[in-house]
């Protein structure tokens, strides 16, 4: 872990959505899920308690669905690297309302803290960039982090955050574990009638 | 090159699509599908998403109708053991859910390395609970198709098809 690190994932994420207004929210399992939480329950948030290696395409599909809407899909650095062919795939549909911010403390924090593959040199904003994406950077502080959330994405596709954060493990905080609450709580607010 | 031969229910299938209103088609490729794919390419109202592995294609179908769309996923039956843990998010969160696989494996395979995933396909889906429909005639197919994505799109059901190596025909080597 480089010194440079000072963000805190909390903090990381309460930046992250402090100006949310009506965008869209996936987050990956474990601590991504309780930090999003942890920032304000939402109704247009989708958390994850399993299926890892699923949010970035969850993500995808919502944000072709939902063109008009921002989506954001905050996740970590294990949760992305298990579904890495993701980010193949979403450079081939280049979705400009797609934001995938990977909070990335270079370890698995849910497991016992071993180190991830992003603490052996594995550059994720580099495989975004070679995969497409058009706005790829590696954030180390609250300055370039704001400047990341407040500047919409006006980019022709989508874009990727690392925000390399320290490994301090706060509290957990646990939102709803229904599946299918989350999922027609989310759909009702997007307008759509449960079938 | 190969191409393949166009099979006319593979037109029923792109149909049934159309019937259903369908937007969000995430494949990995398979020759069974080729045609169904070019379709779904050529269709200005249908999202082609072209995959690196099976699972992706259950996460963006979920995506897709949390955000008020139609998905179906296209595969071949090696590709079915890779989405068990995945479809965990299907059945937990009771999305509606359609695959369409084509069977590679079985009536006169001549490639032995198909043949293990192909006998777990059906097992694979059920022990997550996802229901198995078979199409091993021409005629089933555009009424299964039709079927499954009524009872999914309708009443939240998950449903896969699996289109029978008979039915596609055996890949010549």
């Amino acid at each position: 872990m480089s010194e440079m690190v000072t963000i805190e994932r909390r903090a990381a994420v309460e930046h992250l959505l402090q100006n949310r207004d009506n965008m869209l929210v996936v987050c990956g399992l474990g601590s991504s899920t309780y930090d999003v939480y942890a920032a304000g329950d939402h109704h247009a948030n989708f958390y994850l308690w399993g299926a890892m290696g699923g949010a970035v395409m969850i993500g995808l599909g919502l944000a072709i669905a939902e063109p008009d809407r921002q989506v954001m899909v905050i996740t970590g650095d294990g949760e992305a690297l298990m579904g890495i062919g993701a980010l193949a795939t979403v450079a081939t549909q280049k979705p400009n309302n797609l934001s995938i911010v990977v909070l990335d403390n270079e370890h698995f924090g849910e497991t016992g803290m071993q180190e991830s593959h992003t603490s052996h040199g594995v550059d994720l904003a580099k495989i975004a960039a070679g995969c497409g994406f058009v706005g790829c950077q590696t954030i180390y502080d609250y300055d370039v982090l704001d400047a990341f959330t407040n500047k919409p994405n006006d980019l022709t596709g989508p874009r990727l955050a690392v925000v390399k954060i320290t490994t301090d493990n706060p509290p957990r905080a646990l939102p709803n574990v229904d599946g299918i609450y989350v999922k027609t709580r989310l759909r009702q607010w997007l307008g759509h009638q449960p079938c | 090159m190969a191409v393949s031969t166009p099979h006319i229910w593979e037109d029923d299938i792109y149909n049934a699509f159309k019937k259903a209103g369908i937007s969000q088609i995430p494949y990995v490729p398979d020759a069974g599908h080729a045609h169904l794919i070019r379709r779904v390419h050529d269709d200005p109202d249908m999202t082609p998403i072209v995959l690196t592995t099976e699972e992706e294609g259950i996460a963006s179908s979920c995506g897709a109708w949390l955000g008020g769309k139609k998905s179906v996923l296209l595969m071949q039956s090696s590709g079915v053991g890779n989405c068990v843990n995945m479809l965990s998010l299907v059945t937990n969160c009771n999305f509606p859910f359609v695959t369409i696989v084509s069977m590679r494996g079985e009536y006169g395979e001549f490639n032995s390395w198909q043949v293990p995933m192909a006998r777990a396909t059906p097992t694979s889906f059920e022990m997550m609970g996802i229901e198995v429909m078979r199409c091993n005639s021409p005629e089933e197919v555009g009424p299964t198709v039709d079927a499954a994505l009524y009872a999914a799109f309708a009443s939240e059901q998950k449903i896969a098809i699996l289109l029978s190596q008979r039915l596609i025909g055996r890949k010549e080597w």
